[in-house]
């Protein structure tokens, strides 16, 4: 009892901050405004091929979520311990009866509460702005739905590896270096270094067998794997044709490999957080 | 130990590396005790503070803060810490820190947001920290550490950075809590601030405690001697050094050492003297004095 009241504090603390400093708001409206310019200024909904536009948006979404959450994601949490720590106030907090783990649970908490506003908020209002214009189908907003939810599970992956490098790092400047870092090997660089190997091996081995198992270990790549190939099931989305078919494996073990993310990104963060001698 | 001993630190060393940070520290407070750990930056009372924490590894010696081991939930129920700079997030204001403490604490918010007056900082209790003075945050600071009534208090350097007025109202804050019971132990780098503030000074020294006890007791022990400075008549200060010995320190001043004791003897036998001395000024040992004096390491052949 006493220690979810500690955790609730904890977490509590860092939605308001959040929300003090402006991130709740900037968060929710890059999100709205990349939501918004994909689904009216893209050519995505206007040549449907029998799927809605509700649809279609989704699908682009699933791609552009993959570079915006886990910056977000990264931006929320990177400075949570190594803040901290250069303000001098953890010292003073480990001193308290509250547990580390309490502590790192609480902030992970209070990171993904503002990420959820942010995307259910953002994504919501990108979504019923579709729907007003293109009309209303389920199969759609099942879509978003699931976009919504996935993307909030990707972001908590980031937010673990963020905590995990605050808590690395006694140095905000640092953890911030290190986040960009990671976010351009796991977002942008990774992908180029797969489709370097797809043209060269030119349908061989690797794009047959490694090639499946490599994306889903990427949770970005998980992500948008899990997406399209839901999509696909429902409705014909270009660019994903075929997708669902080709998997060796069944789309669900890439929500399993960002859950498998989590908990090696929050348990590698804890025992960090454990070892650091304030 | 008794059962009044709050903290009791027994052959404590702490080592980063090859650096020796404290080297084998015993010292205890007492229930209602105020005890202040004076040193310059870097003799180790930060490292102490860190130690008495449970943050460190001690490479020997023990720790037992009401009869607990230092870090256990225990010892942390019982004491309170202020370290040296903090800075709460300015985008709190002084209520929402209490309260974040508070529930840190397991204390009930509503009864630690009384603090707040108790330490005079209730009007801005409201507004965001970002907007305090340094006082007011150190204030704050203290109200924080106050929470749950702590058994032990450890307050890191509290008032370095504050005005002579703030750091009165500090002490004053300082000692209602140490006659309610509470043990503190603070640390400073002046002696001349902690007079008649605490009730035992402890000095370390490049991580050894190398004097501990009552300030008067300290002094008397440290047997400094009075400074006489007897300056010349007419400029003749070679004169006067022939006559009564001492140091020549320029062309008018001579200046002699005497014991407590001696003073009077000294005296007269300048007033004796007549028209060489055309004045005469007595310097008693500050307490700075008595502070440079233990903490300097032992020079070769001296007796102290």
């Amino acid at each position: 009892m006493k220690s979810l009241s500690r955790i609730a504090a904890v977490a509590n603390t860092e939605t308001r901050l959040a929300s003090r400093n402006r991130w709740v708001l900037l968060a929710t409206l890059i999100l709205v405004l990349f939501a918004l310019a994909l689904a009216f200024l893209g050519a995505g909904p206007a040549g449907s091929r029998g799927a809605s536009a509700l649809t279609l948006t989704a699908a682009s979404l699933a791609t552009l979520s993959v570079y915006l959450i886990p910056l977000i994601a990264l931006l929320l949490s990177y400075e949570t311990i190594a803040g901290e720590i250069e303000r001098n106030t953890l010292p003073l907090v480990l001193a308290t009866p509250v547990r580390r783990s309490e502590i790192l649970i609480g902030k992970f908490l209070g990171h993904i509460a503002v990420l959820s506003v942010a995307t259910v908020v953002g994504y919501g209002i990108a979504g019923a702005a579709v729907t007003l214009v293109h009309g209303f189908d389920p199969g759609g907003a099942l879509a978003w739905t699931r976009l919504i939810v996935t993307g909030i599970l990707l972001g908590a992956v980031f937010v673990a590896i963020g905590i995990l490098v605050s808590a690395s790092t006694p140095r905000v400047g640092t953890a911030a270096a290190l986040l960009v870092g990671i976010w351009l090997l796991l977002v942008v660089l990774y992908d180029l270094a797969l489709l370097a190997g797809l043209i060269v091996d030119d349908g061989g081995m690797f794009t047959k067998t490694i090639f499946p198992l490599l994306v889903v270990a990427n949770p970005g790549d998980a992500f948008r794997l899990f997406n399209l190939a839901a999509l696909e099931a429902s409705a014909p989305v270009a660019g994903t044709d075929g997708l669902a078919r080709s998997l060796p494996f069944p789309p669900a073990l890439a929500l399993a490999a960002l859950a498998g993310w989590l908990v090696v990104m929050l348990s590698a963060g804890l025992a960090r957080f454990r070892r650091l001698r304030p | 130990m008794t059962n009044e001993t709050l903290l009791g630190v027994d052959d404590l060393t702490i080592a980063f590396g090859p650096l020796t940070a404290l080297d084998h520290v015993s010292l205890s407070v007492q229930k209602g005790e105020r005890l202040a750990l004076l040193g310059h930056n870097g003799a180790g009372k930060s490292t102490l503070f860190r130690a008495i924490l449970g943050f460190l590894f001690l490479n020997t010696g023990t720790i037992r803060i009401a009869d607990a081991a230092p870090g256990s939930e225990r010892a942390r129920r019982a004491v309170s810490y202020l370290p040296e700079a903090v800075a709460f997030p300015k985008a709190l204001t002084g209520s929402e820190v209490i309260t974040y403490f508070a529930r840190l604490k397991g204390e009930p918010p509503r009864k630690a947001l009384e603090l707040l007056e108790t330490v005079g900082i209730a009007d801005a209790s409201k507004r965001r920290v970002g907007t305090y003075s340094k006082g007011m945050r150190q204030r704050l600071g203290l109200a924080q550490a106050l929470i749950g009534r702590p058994d032990l208090l450890l307050l890191d350097e509290p008032t370095s950075g504050l005005d002579p007025i703030s750091r009165g109202e500090f002490y004053d804050l300082v000692d209602r809590v140490a006659r309610q019971g509470a043990a503190v132990l603070l640390s400073s780098h002046s002696l001349t601030e902690v007079e008649a503030k605490t009730d035992r000074v402890a000095i370390l020294s490049k991580g050894r405690l190398v004097a501990e006890g009552r300030l008067a007791d300290l002094a008397g022990a440290a047997a400094l001697p009075i400074k006489v400075r007897v300056r010349a008549k007419g400029a003749d200060a070679d004169a006067l050094h022939a006559k009564i010995g001492g140091r020549r320190l320029n062309g008018r001043l001579v200046e002699l050492d005497c014991g407590t004791g001696d003073k009077m003897a000294v005296l007269s036998r300048l007033a004796a003297l007549g028209d060489v001395v055309a004045d005469i000024e007595i310097e008693t040992p500050r307490l700075d004095d008595v502070y440079r004096h233990y903490s300097k390491p032992p020079a070769p052949g001296d007796a102290a």
